[in-house]
């Protein structure tokens, strides 16, 4: 009998409020309940930052195009490194889409808990939302860029007949663009946690993104690299993601199973540490900023 | 009875002062690194300073809140009042699922909905309907619901001829009026209200008051933050005080009104003591001993009428040679308003202060400043007091140093009987005429 209403005591509260979370309450309930607010964030990104520019979204265009165009011209004719069969703006483009892609979640990510804090400041909604809508919005804009590499690569064929290898690999493309989204979001996730204390990361991330760049095979093929220094661009978990991508849509690209196995461990390694840190400290952090 | 909803116990949450948690990177990644490397030889010291850190640490906390206990039953409107500092504010954020308690728990039943400020994640760019979705989202509204009352809420907010603009373009009063529409209608169980949100003006507030009134009517929970009795007499049936984070009365709203007003801290605290002159305000320019308000026969009280003239006094000591110190004073009143503020250099006096704008020797000096009676209207004020070096640098502030009560004598009373509106009530020159039409 007493037990009974101990029982009824526990279940009729439909919320309690403790000192400390457990590591592993993810609140994926509430992530649901706010699924409008989601969208909305998703939305408000795209709405902002093209509201009061000319070209507006055509920016994700003009952005990927002037850079390969500037690639071409110093990666490709100055400093003369082969792109091997792949027409140079082809090559370019599709290494910097999906570069891209990852460089704007890590970016998004890693600003959520400094840039909002005014918000969690003043109103509870799982914190979560804001990352995974950031993820969201770099989707988008990835969706878009690949659209124009699509195009390109339609007309490469269509005029030149280039032997482009278009292949069935890029079934996989879905599988990659997770991976390399996942990555951003836990890199991004590690880091923001990391701002709230030391706030100078910021600029080291901005920094590293940059070096890291020059450690994938964006602006030069994989099998340009000298064997020995081979395996330092391969611990790199993104360079397979890179090549496998390439490869599935320009035929060029090397990379096997097991590099990609180690992307995909790496990737889930981060993100779970990344969910597990955030999810600690977003409780917390409104008392130190 | 009707049953619990909230359930507060023993909540506490302790605050650690200073900027301890913020840190660069390498510092920390030295002293890490440090503590590997020499951990076999320096074991001892570095426990010693491991301890005093620890010590450092504990002398830094600051509870806000300390084993607090209360139950809202439902449909309670409860009101929580107290100073600035009380823990209002604190309580509210862990309401609301802000921040975490240091101890304790809070057991609810229902949705909550908590309001601690208007207009959250209003973004410019996006016009007053976009940002009414994104608002309700972020006040825990699905799209559904928000389509639903959009009409409602556009019509509440009267800028129906401006919800395609962005908000940008608003005016502060517009932006106000839609950011509290869409907050009105939200249709939690529970609802969790900052006094910040009585804003606008005076014809917006009484529809606002209105509208919460309305709310408290329909059986929800409400739980009510603000400084004004006046709305907390008008919505409240409950309320909790809240005095150095502990709860000092609970009981219906009508006996812990009562008792604020009548328990003496909220008439004022006349008078402030530094003894120990280390942790008094200032550096080593200046450092205040000591800060009153005086009536009109100087003698120190919390209560002083509009009909007597005011005295502030400063007690301070100069600690360099030949320093120019400015004492000056700043008065809030009970809202927050900062009323004025008055220093004593030569232009800003109205007689000639003999130490006006000069270079003090090494001593203690008393700085006092008249307010002159049928100046400030009834109610509660609080000073600062602020020291000023070359009148460039501020060099002491004392924060919220005394309080008072300026009590209505009745000298201006003797026609006019309702309250007085404004910030201040002086006695001006008054002159009227006949206008004598010229004759043809």
């Amino acid at each position: 009998m007493q037990q009974n209403s101990a029982n009824t005591d526990t279940e009729e509260w439909t919320l309690v409020i403790e000192p400390k979370s457990a590591w592993f309450d993810l609140h994926l309930g509430d992530l649901w309940k706010y699924r409008d607010l989601l969208s909305l964030f998703v939305k408000r990104d795209f709405i902002s930052i093209y509201k009061q520019t000319i070209l507006g979204p055509l920016w994700y265009i003009i952005n990927p195009l002037l850079t390969t165009f500037v690639f071409t011209i110093i990666f490709n004719r100055v400093v003369k490194i082969p792109t091997d069969e792949v027409p140079p703006a082809l090559f370019y483009l599709s290494g910097l889409v999906i570069w891209n892609y990852f460089s704007t979640c890590l970016i998004n990510t890693s600003n959520t808990l400094t840039e909002n804090a005014d918000l969690f400041g003043k109103v509870y909604f799982p914190r979560m939302i804001v990352p995974i809508s950031s993820i969201i919005s770099a989707l988008i804009k990835f969706g878009i860029q690949l659209a124009i590499l699509l195009v390109i690569l339609g007309y490469y064929i269509y005029y030149f007949n280039s032997n482009i290898g278009v292949n069935s690999y890029i079934f996989f493309l879905p599988i990659l663009v997770s991976i390399i989204g996942a990555l951003g979001l836990g890199w991004g996730l590690i880091v923001s946690t990391l701002t709230i204390k030391y706030r100078d990361l910021s600029f080291l991330v901005s920094f590293g993104l940059q070096l890291l760049m020059y450690a994938t095979p964006i602006i030069y093929p994989l099998s340009f690299i000298e064997a020995r220094y081979k395996i330092l661009i391969l611990i790199n978990p993104i360079t397979p993601i890179v090549e496998m991508f390439r490869y599935s849509l320009v035929g060029q690209g090397e990379f096997n199973v097991w590099q990609v196995g180690y992307s995909i461990v790496f990737t889930c390694i981060s993100l779970f540490i990344g969910i597990l840190i955030f999810n600690k400290s977003e409780k917390s952090y409104m008392d130190i900023v | 009875m009707s049953e619990v909803v909230i359930k507060v116990e023993n909540l506490s949450k302790r605050y650690q002062l200073g900027s301890i948690n913020t840190g660069i990177l390498l510092q920390d990644v030295n002293r890490w690194w440090m503590r590997v490397t020499k951990k076999g030889q320096s074991i001892i010291v570095d426990e010693t300073e491991e301890e005093e850190e620890k010590q450092a640490l504990k002398d830094r906390d600051f509870w806000a809140l300390k084993d607090i206990n209360f139950e809202v039953k439902k449909g309670e409107v409860l009101g929580i009042i107290g100073k600035n500092g009380a823990g209002k504010s604190t309580l509210l954020k862990i309401l609301s699922r802000i921040t975490l308690p240091t101890a304790g728990q809070i057991k609810v039943k229902g949705h909550i909905a908590s309001l601690l400020e208007v207009g959250t994640g209003f973004h410019p760019d996006l016009t007053g309907k976009e940002n009414i979705f994104l608002n309700g989202a972020i006040l825990g509204m699905t799209k559904r619901e928000i389509k639903s009352k959009l009409d409602e809420i556009i019509a509440f907010s009267g800028v129906e001829r401006y919800i395609e603009t962005p908000v940008k373009r608003y005016s502060s009063g517009m932006y106000v009026r839609l950011a509290f529409a869409v907050a009105a209608h939200l249709d939690p169980e529970i609802l969790i209200i900052d006094e910040a949100l009585s804003v606008g003006d005076i014809e917006f507030q009484r529809k606002c008051m209105k509208k919460m009134s309305q709310i408290a009517r329909e059986g929800k929970t409400v739980l009510f933050v603000s400084h004004s009795m006046e709305t907390i007499k008008n919505l409240c049936t409950h309320a909790i005080l809240l005095d150095l984070g502990k709860i000092y009365l609970k009981g219906t709203a009508k006996e812990v009104l009562k008792t604020y007003e009548d328990i003496t801290f909220y008439k004022g605290k006349p008078e402030v003591f530094w003894y120990n002159q280390a942790q008094a305000p200032g550096n080593k320019v200046v450092r205040l001993m000591a800060v009153r308000a005086l009536n009109q026969a100087h003698q120190v009280t919390n209560t002083l009428l509009d009909n007597e003239d005011i005295y502030i006094e400063i007690d301070f000591c100069a600690e360099a040679e030949g320093v120019c110190l400015t004492s000056s004073i700043q008065l809030f009143n009970q809202q927050g308003i900062f009323v004025l503020s008055s220093g004593n250099w030569p232009s800003t006096t109205a007689n000639i202060d003999p130490f006006s704008g000069s270079k003090f020797g090494k001593g203690t000096y008393r700085s006092r400043v008249k307010i002159p009676a049928y100046f400030l209207n009834e109610g509660y004020y609080i000073v600062n007091v602020v020291f000023l070096q070359n009148s460039t640098v501020y060099v002491a502030d004392t924060g919220e140093a005394v309080s008072f009560t300026v009590e209505d004598s009745g000298d201006m009373r003797k026609e006019f009987k309702e309250s007085f509106e404004g910030v201040i009530r002086p006695k001006l020159e008054w002159n009227t005429c006949p206008l004598v039409l010229k004759n043809a």
